[in-house]
């Protein structure tokens, strides 16, 4: 079990290392030693989010936009564990940490839905979870560790954020006929962007999103019922 | 730089994240249903986020000045290329990332 399980986390170990090391060198370049980044990726645990949390941390931003941020950048996971009650259902003990171990990542790999035969689910998930949290937390501190050594020169190092979402958006793009919700997301967010600025423009954005999707949900239902 | 102020938000953000992943659990984990209209926000919402985030990313490119984007816009597109050549993430967000890399430290390039 604990091979397979390897093996299937593999591609993620991949991504968690490259990308903990981008945000571990961010964090020491922003002044925040290999303490800090040890502690954000064990109890934050979210890569986008701390990548953000960085350059809150360096602003020294209010708690209340902190809170505010942390739940936009966020909130898609709270819909990832919807999809996964019925998959956790049988987890017992586990549920608690299976839930908050719910990365994009974790998601994707929980949801192709293929325990091996003769393996008890709930290990199973348990493993692939806690494996690709270490996957994190080595890449996390081992960047910090790096930025500390300036080793190399980390600028720009950022980016990699950027293509990891780029990539998500490919996968879905690939994964989904419908274009609605994508398209939505990239144009209403645009849009909020040039009349509302960088500072503030993720809360209308949300707004406009739900909106527009319920509106998009009617559109939909109309069109079956006819 | 390091100050209480520090912990505490790293503590808000910690919290808040867990709090929006276990509360599925808490609200919906008994019962194992959900109204349509959260599975229909849970079905299509990811997808407008992620397109959101790709957007967040981008927010502080200034698109009017010299370089107008081009070096985002350009790695955007490797990544968008080499992704689907190889589908391989690790290989896509590497070769993004050391291009940008290399044109953020020299600007002289292009």
């Amino acid at each position: 079990m604990f091979l397979s399980a390897l093996k299937k986390t593999l591609p993620v170990m991949g991504t968690y290392v490259t990308l903990g090391i981008g945000f571990g060198m961010l964090l020491e370049k922003n002044g925040f030693g290999t303490g800090w980044a040890l502690a954000m990726s064990v109890f934050i645990y979210a890569g986008a989010m701390q990548y953000v949390a960085a350059g809150l941390l360096a602003l020294d931003v209010s708690l209340l936009t902190a809170a505010f941020l942390t739940f936009t950048v966020n909130v898609r996971h709270f819909f990832y564990g919807i999809s996964m009650i019925g998959r956790y259902r049988e987890c017992g003990k586990a549920k608690p940490y299976l839930y908050f171990a719910l990365t994009d990542e974790t998601y994707s790999l929980v949801c192709t839905d293929d325990v091996p035969k003769g393996v008890d689910r709930k290990r199973y998930y348990l493993l692939l979870s806690a494996l690709d949290q270490l996957y994190w937390i080595c890449g996390c501190v081992a960047g910090s560790l790096l930025g500390s050594a300036r080793a190399f020169d980390s600028t720009g190092i950022e980016f990699s954020m950027t293509a990891l979402f780029v990539i998500v958006f490919l996968e879905q793009w690939i994964g989904r006929k419908d274009h609605g919700p994508a398209l939505m997301g990239l144009g209403i967010s645009a849009l909020c962007l040039l009349l509302f600025g960088g500072d503030t423009f993720l809360i209308p954005t949300m707004i406009f999103t739900a909106a527009g999707l319920t509106l998009y949900r009617k559109r939909a239902q109309r069109e079956e019922a006819r | 730089m390091e100050s209480f102020h520090s912990v505490l938000l790293v503590a808000v953000i910690a919290l808040v994240t867990a709090a929006i992943r276990l509360l599925p659990l808490l609200l919906f984990g008994r019962k194992g249903e959900t109204s349509a209209f959260i599975s229909y926000l849970g079905d299509t919402l990811p997808y407008a986020i992620i397109g959101m985030l790709v957007v967040y990313c981008l927010k502080d490119v200034s698109f009017l000045e010299r370089p107008y984007g081009i070096p985002e816009m350009g790695c955007i597109a490797l990544v968008v290329v080499l992704h689907l050549w190889k589908r391989n993430t690790l290989l896509s967000i590497l070769g993004g990332t050391v291009l940008y890399m290399v044109l953020m430290q020299h600007p002289g390039l292009f």
